[in-house]
């Protein structure tokens, strides 16, 4: 959006420019579109998946500058000039999957998968706030994400694996 | 579920918002977190014509101590409130009280003063703020006006607050130094709305007896309550077993009648009231500087 010198008027359309996992994208969008339905319908970025549409699955968690969100709770048009990382950014270009996506993958994390991309999300703003989280917290930073097939034990294992390997990854980098 | 059609504007200005809410009264709704107006619009609960998103506001983000209270601007994220130096070292309480509201990745997003707006009975602040004695500040274009907490909230989900009307701060009381504080609720699953939760704020004399003693509840009601025959049955005792149970014992009256819903029963809020009260007293006794 534009700064604005008059009064603000309201708008059932407004253009928006946003940042999606590094690629910059303008579009004008109805006001009442949800973040998650901009990212799967607009931008053709279906990995983010939407489940229950009020907050309490988790399945739509994206990160937003960074920090984890439900984007099913937010309007697109309130995220204009932010940046927004979602699963499909998770993995490097020359497609390597991530640590996490590779640790859920070993320790087989997912089952249907419909929960997974809200998980990574989770898990990847909770191992960069703690790097090293005990099973207790583990489990408490996902309570946020609900998971109906896995019973949950394999994807504490799996954040457990992780954690280890981007700790490892972390103290090498430093060494060097 | 996608949200009913509505009008939007996102002004940077507070005067700018006002004048927004002014011209259409009832019909307009301030956005803030979201984490509780965007669901009511997905499921169509709430049908508002206009929304006022106050993000841009920057004069509304702040964390300030002042004289007597602690003054949290309209734009502040629960998260921060969560993360701030200030708050751990001044009112330890109210992150022990935000750490229980949804989860994360609501906490990111949802902010303080949007929680008292809303004024959802199991909601954690609202209670909260109600048992410090809190105020709230609200703004229109005829000024301000500052209300107590217990006369903020009228009752399910309403306030106070007139059409045109917007909350642009909250005050939380400090606690006096030597008293002890807690705050424990009762949720069927980590991070739902609770069932029945309780605050207690306990101060003691000089022969460390309760001198003053603030107790409130969410849950129990369509609006948080502050229990003073509660209060009234601890103050001047040295919170002994005995007077723990009479304080829960009388603790059950304060739930209404018309609590059955589909999570609990009313007797089941009523026992959960009892034991929490239990529980609450003695952690907060147990936290005082004698």
């Amino acid at each position: 959006m534009q700064e604005q010198e008059e009064a603000p008027a309201f708008l059932e359309e407004s253009d928006i420019a946003v940042i999606v996992n590094g690629h910059s994208y303008e579009r004008r969008v109805p006001v009442r579109q949800l973040l998650s339905d901009f990212l799967r319908h607009e931008l053709h970025l279906t990995g983010t998946h939407v489940g229950c549409e009020h907050g309490v699955c988790g399945c739509c968690t994206v990160l937003l500058n960074g920090e984890a969100i439900r984007s099913c709770l937010m309007f697109a048009v309130q995220a204009d000039g932010m940046a927004i990382t979602t699963i499909e950014g998770m993995a490097g270009n020359n497609s390597d999957l991530h640590p996490i996506q590779q640790a859920f993958m070993e320790k087989h994390g997912l089952q249907c998968g419909f929960c997974t991309p809200g998980i990574i999300m989770t898990v990847h703003s909770m191992l960069r706030d703690n790097p090293n989280p005990t099973e207790e917290e583990i489990r408490h930073e996902l309570s946020g994400n609900i998971c109906r097939c896995t019973g949950y034990q394999n994807i504490v294992e799996a954040v457990k694996l992780a954690a280890e390997r981007m700790r490892a990854f972390q103290s090498e980098s430093e060494m060097d | 579920m996608k949200p009913p059609r509505f009008q939007y504007a996102a002004p940077r200005i507070l005067d700018e918002a006002i004048a927004l809410l002014d011209q259409h009264g009832e019909e307009a709704k301030v956005l803030a977190g979201g984490q509780s107006l965007v669901p009511l619009l997905n499921m169509r609960l709430a049908g508002p014509s206009y929304l006022v998103d106050i993000n841009h506001i920057s004069e509304l983000h702040y964390i300030e101590p002042e004289d007597g209270y602690l003054a949290i601007g309209a734009t502040v994220r629960q998260r921060q409130v969560e993360h701030s130096a200030l708050v751990k070292d001044r009112l330890p309480l109210l992150i022990e009280v935000v750490q229980h509201i949804g989860h994360m990745q609501i906490r990111n997003r949802g902010t303080v003063v949007g929680s008292i707006a809303h004024a959802d009975p199991a909601a954690e602040l609202p209670a909260l703020l109600t048992c410090l004695n809190g105020e709230v500040l609200a703004q229109s274009v005829k000024g301000e006006r500052v209300i107590k907490a217990e006369e903020f909230f009228t009752g399910y989900l309403s306030t106070a607050l007139e059409p045109g009307e917007m909350l642009t701060e909250v005050r939380f009381p400090w606690i006096p130094p030597r008293a002890g504080w807690a705050f424990l609720e009762f949720a069927r699953r980590s991070g739902d709305y609770a069932l029945v939760g309780a605050a207690a704020i306990l101060t003691p004399d000089q022969d460390d007896r309760c001198m003053t003693a603030h107790i409130a509840y969410l849950g129990v009601a369509g609006s948080p309550i502050r229990a003073r025959a509660v209060e009234s049955v601890v103050i001047g005792t040295a919170l002994d077993d005995v007077t723990r149970d009479r304080a829960a014992e009388i603790s059950r009256s304060i739930v209404a009648e018309d609590m059955s819903d589909v999570h609990a029963t009313t007797e089941y809020r009523r026992a959960l009231t009892a034991e929490l009260t239990r529980r609450v007293l003695k952690a907060a006794w147990d936290r005082r500087q004698s």
